[in-house]
């Protein structure tokens, strides 16, 4: 019978973690939907952005309030999970605090998780105020569940750290009492002053209150962490990865598709024969889609990108159309690829392999008016802190609307035109080009 | 323009089997748009002043396709990019400079992978660099003490991380530099840019060429510096709108270094 809370807790920890898996792999699976783009170059370079943007925080502090709340939010995060380490190998072993040997050092650790808890939950609530309450656009215009979830992520913040400090304010009331198992160990900072709340409590009722927080924490962490599959929050994890594998290129460069290079090449070979046959293993394939008009045509990144976007809506808050009033918002580029991604998932895991369901990224998620607002001014690729880029995106399906369906709002089409016919965006001879010289 | 500036082509120096130490990247909007006319006539007064070895494509140069890329038109974009790189490696071009940052980035940035690999500059940097080298001579004259603000060219600043150049430039001119609340990496776009020069904008309730005037004019600035022919104009309308035309010029980094100089 003594062994019955190691057998639920070992359950309870296979159940949260393994749904959790199932649900990573999902996530990976849908990633892998996407075109191949190689991003295995300059490996170092690569492992230094993530260290300094993702681990360092580097681009979240460029907004000072919101950035060193959330370096407190994070750091506490990283930090006090190493007590959750302890609370796993106690769970399993049906321990009390098996790192109490440490003795002067597990002091410090659990002195400083407690600071780190009090400063998470005024961070939490300081981020409340600002979602729910200070006049802040780009927590304003979220509605509905973007809204909900990023409060219910707050609460449960505020849930894990008070459930924390009870726990431990309820161990040193059973330490100072002396009661079995609850042996003198830890500091306790913050929980001193929560611990005469239990004052002349029975050492019965202090077990049942300290073993009901231990217990809550560690079933809140492991739904907390099956949240995060249905919530914008993957990004804890995702950012990681996400800032690896980001563009080393300059902004301003975008990739030259390969596919049309092939058919310009053709085009400009005088040695090419227009009359040859397909080769044999041509013949049959589809020629290459130009440009994307669903999440399917994007590449791995991209949708990686989607996954990893928390909705911070930095960088809508920067976005020069967004400002004047335009419909695009980048973030909302980010929203609409993940959702549409989200539902292609839904779809092959209902029907085995992707069924037709007659929608599309394009004009069903995201308009046409939305796309052509664009600036490509990069703005909103230099504010996302997890270097996500909506803009590869809206110009992904800038291709497919103009190359596969010659939908360019028709300024555009004059202008394009004008550099077929004369190379020039406007109708000018190419001839009169040196006679500024002559004016 | 005056009997003394003279701009060779790369046809004549190729005649004469010369080489010259740059090509000049005139672009679309230097060859053709009145306004950008003179920010290209300002920068040809400066090579001559710097006695730069320069020539320019004239007839020969097209599009880069920068418009046409940023609309998705990578077919269009990739016949431009080809053809002009087949005329830039036939006469062996190895430096280029451009006033027009979105000439500067495409030819940069993109034609390395379709076969035209050149060093390329913005006019800000080569301006910079005959500075730095001796060859040019910047200094106050006429601009001294004038509150000048920059705003940065999207395509230059943030895509192209040059920042310092122009400003380097203009603080030579010992100007007072003041900075928008919004520069540098957070530069907020004239509106411009991903050819929207070319089309009516979606609805909103305001332009952003607009916007981003009212930034400029918050530092009260005596003249708006630009280093981009669009930005140029959409600075100038935005100017306009406002009623400030008379007293607040919209000029070229170059234009402002050749006027203080009388060239």
């Amino acid at each position: 019978m003594q062994y019955i809370p190691n057998i639920i807790f070992v359950i309870a920890l296979i159940a949260g973690i393994g749904y959790f898996t199932k649900n990573i792999r999902k996530v990976i699976r849908n990633i892998r939907l996407g075109k191949d783009v190689d991003r295995t170059d300059n490996k170092k370079e690569r492992l230094n952005n993530m260290m300094m943007i993702a681990f360092g925080q580097s681009k979240m502090v460029r907004r000072p309030i919101a950035g060193i709340l959330h370096v407190v939010v994070y750091v506490g995060f990283v930090i006090i999970n190493i007590e959750v380490l302890e609370i796993i190998i106690d769970g399993i072993l049906g321990t009390h605090r098996i790192f109490a040997f440490l003795g002067g050092l597990y002091d410090f650790l659990i002195g400083s998780f407690e600071i780190l808890a009090l400063l998470v939950l005024v961070s939490v609530l300081i981020f409340w105020i600002r979602r729910n309450v200070v006049n802040i656009r780009r927590f304003k215009t979220l509605k509905g569940w973007p809204k909900n979830d990023g409060n219910i992520i707050l609460y449960f913040e505020v849930v894990l750290m008070t459930l924390f400090l009870t726990m431990n304010a309820a161990d040193l009331q059973l330490q100072n009492l002396g009661a079995e198992h609850y042996i003198k160990a830890g500091s306790y900072p913050v929980s001193q002053f929560i611990s005469p709340l239990f004052n002349g409590m029975s050492e019965g009722a202090l077990i049942l209150l300290e073993r009901g927080a231990w217990w809550m924490h560690i079933v809140g962490i492991l739904i907390f962490l099956n949240y995060l599959y249905f919530s914008k929050h993957l990004h804890i994890l995702l950012a990681f990865p996400n800032t690896y594998y980001g563009d080393l290129k300059p902004k301003g460069q975008m990739d030259n598709l390969e596919a049309v290079t092939k058919e310009v090449m053709l085009m400009m070979d005088p040695n090419a024969d227009p009359f040859a046959a397909p080769a044999e293993d041509e013949a049959e394939t589809e020629p290459e889609k130009f440009g994307a008009s669903d999440v399917t045509d994007l590449n791995w990144v991209q949708l990686l990108n989607s996954y990893t976007c928390t909705e911070c809506g930095r960088c809508t808050s920067e976005c020069p159309a967004n400002q004047t009033g335009k419909k695009l918002s980048p973030r909302k580029i980010m929203m609409d690829t993940r959702d549409r991604l989200q539902e292609v998932g839904d779809n092959i895991d209902k029907n085995g392999s992707f069924v037709d369901d007659g929608k599309q990224l394009l004009n069903d998620y995201i308009t046409q008016e939305e796309l052509w607002a664009c600036t490509s001014c990069n703005a909103c690729v230099e504010a996302c802190p997890v270097s996500i880029s909506p803009l590869s995106i809206i110009l992904d399906m800038r291709r497919y609307l103009v190359m596969e369906q010659s939908a360019a709002p028709s300024d555009l089409n004059n202008m394009m035109s004008n550099i077929e016919n004369n190379g020039a965006p406007w109708p000018f001879n190419q001839m009169d080009r040196l006679n500024w010289n002559k004016e | 323009m005056s009997e003394a500036v003279k701009v060779p082509t790369m046809a004549e120096y190729m005649a004469e089997g010369k080489r010259p130490e740059v090509l000049f990247w005139v672009g679309c909007a230097g060859s053709f748009d009145d306004r950008a006319k003179k920010i290209t006539k300002a920068f040809v007064k400066l090579l001559h002043s710097a006695k730069v070895d320069f020539a320019v494509l004239g007839t020969e140069e097209s599009c880069t396709g920068d418009p046409a890329k940023r609309s998705g038109n990578e077919f269009l974009f990739q016949m431009q990019a080809v053809t002009n790189i087949e005329v830039l490696n036939a006469y062996e071009i190895k430096k280029v400079v451009t006033a027009c940052p979105h000439c500067f980035n495409t030819l940069k940035n993109e034609y390395p992978a379709l076969g035209g690999d050149y060093d390329v500059m913005h006019h800000t940097q080569f301006l910079k660099s005959l500075l730095d080298e001796g060859r040019l001579k910047v200094e106050g004259g006429k601009f001294k003490g004038k509150r000048i603000t920059f705003h940065d060219p999207c395509y230059l600043g943030r895509a192209n991380n040059v920042y310092e150049a122009p400003r380097d430039l203009l603080r030579k001119l010992e100007v007072e530099l003041i900075e928008m609340k919004r520069c540098k990496r957070n530069g907020l776009c004239c509106g411009a840019g991903g050819a929207q020069m070319f089309k009516e904008p979606e609805p909103g309730n305001k332009d952003v060429n607009i916007e981003r005037t009212e930034d400029a004019l918050e530092t009260k600035p005596d003249i708006i510096a630009a280093g981009c022919p669009f930005c140029n104009t959409m600075m100038t309308d935005g100017v306009k709108s406002k009623e400030k035309e008379d007293s607040i010029d919209v000029m070229d980094v170059a234009e402002l270094i050749a006027n203080a100089q009388d060239l």
